[in-house]
């Protein structure tokens, strides 16, 4: 069986001197998935670097729980859409 | 070096308030926030220009420096001893009176995504205070890896020098011209303890003089002769991992095209799945013909 890497919600907020309603925000505005092992919460390593981005947009830029949601949404828009260009781009090219 | 004119790139008068410059500077950041601008390195370039500005202007010994030395910046290094004796320095005198406190620079992050102007006037660390320093992720590095379509068809491990250090990265089998992959952590450091940038490699897949891909499958063109097309018979192509022998129909038309199943390239990270060759015959009409050739042509054609 696969093992997955956690790290405690707490410690994450130590490092980032975050707020833990923060995390918590986020994971009711259901940006986050938190799990409970043993009654601590705790964040799976897939979601490290996307909760980083957006305790950046958060600290560096004041940006709020709503705003964080619409542009991590914009952003996946975004990378779906340069994907798909990419791909017509290589389709073209077969047909040049 | 040159002289920046911090305000300038905030856009904001030389006596703004210090509201006005934290209004300027969010209003930029936002606009230029790294996290917000993937893959842009203008972007990247203009968040880190007035993030340095912000650090100054925000700042209020560093303003004052800023201001007093403004274009005739050289100058601050007199500054900073006179400081350090605990008298003020005034450029064209032989100094003053009025001691303003010294500056706190140790203990600092390293400061090394600031200009060689910040670092020669400020030392190139950041300045001390109550405030919270913001810790900002690093710049993404961004490169690009030519691979020859030969180069997809089997996952190998390629080093790569980046800023002069090695990285060795593992291509996997069916990588698309364009696509990206990211090796987080091997980009730029960041500033104030913040997280390294990633490393963003794009590949460029050359074009190949025998087959042309569209995604997983391969297109071929070879030309077939004009007996085997009408008598059928066999003839040997080229794939990807070798040359293959093809049976030819009889009346085969010019244009025929054919599925050599699984003779396409691997699917990218599904182990042991390939897409298909489809090869197109391309019918040679024999030239130069002696005149028994056109002869029994001749009869070929009144039969």
């Amino acid at each position: 069986m696969a093992t997955e890497e956690l790290i405690k919600a707490t410690v994450f907020c130590t490092y980032h001197e975050i707020d833990y309603s923060f995390i918590l925000l986020l994971e009711e505005s259901g940006l986050l998935d938190l799990q409970l092992v043993e009654e601590e919460k705790f964040i799976s390593h897939s979601q490290l670097q996307q909760l980083e981005q957006m305790t950046r947009l958060h600290q560096d830029l004041e940006i709020n729980i709503a705003g964080i949601d619409a542009i991590v949404n914009l952003l996946q828009r975004m990378q779906e859409m340069r994907e798909e260009m990419e791909s017509m781009k290589n389709k073209l090219h077969f047909y040049e | 070096m040159a002289y920046i004119d911090y305000y300038k790139l905030l856009g904001v008068e030389k006596n703004a308030t210090d509201k006005d410059i934290k209004t300027a500077y969010r209003k930029l950041a936002r606009k230029y926030h790294p996290d917000l601008n993937p893959d842009n390195k203008e972007a990247n370039l203009k968040f880190q220009q007035i993030n340095e500005a912000n650090e100054v202007l925000s700042d209020k010994e560093k303003r004052k420096k800023y201001d007093q030395y403004g274009e005739h910046w050289q100058n601050s290094e007199a500054y900073e001893q006179a400081q350090q004796r605990g008298s003020s320095y005034n450029p064209g005198t032989s100094g003053g009176t009025n001691a303003t406190g010294g500056y706190d620079f140790d203990g600092f992050g390293q400061g090394g995504d600031f200009s060689d102007f910040f670092q020669s006037m400020f030392g190139g660390n950041r300045a001390s205070g109550n405030k919270r320093q913001a810790k900002y992720r690093g710049q993404d590095y961004q490169t690009e890896l030519h691979l020859s379509l030969l180069d997809t068809v089997e996952t190998h491990k390629q080093t790569l020098s980046v800023n002069g250090k090695s990285i060795r990265i593992t291509i996997p089998a069916g990588i698309e011209n364009g696509q990206v992959i990211k090796i987080t952590g091997h980009g730029a450091p960041g500033a104030n303890n913040g997280p390294a940038g990633d490393l963003l490699i794009t590949f460029l897949i050359q074009d190949d003089p025998h087959f042309k891909r569209d995604g997983k499958d391969l297109y071929s063109t070879v030309p077939l002769d004009l007996y085997t097309a009408i008598l059928g018979g066999e003839i040997v192509t080229e794939t990807l991992n070798g040359k293959v022998k093809v049976k030819v129909k009889p009346e085969t038309q010019n244009g025929t095209k054919i599925k050599l199943k699984g003779k396409g390239l691997p699917i990218y990270k599904s182990e042991n799945v390939f897409g298909d060759l489809y090869v197109t015959y391309s019918i040679q009409i024999p030239v130069n013909l002696t005149d028994k050739q056109k002869e029994l042509f001749k009869e070929l054609a009144q039969l």
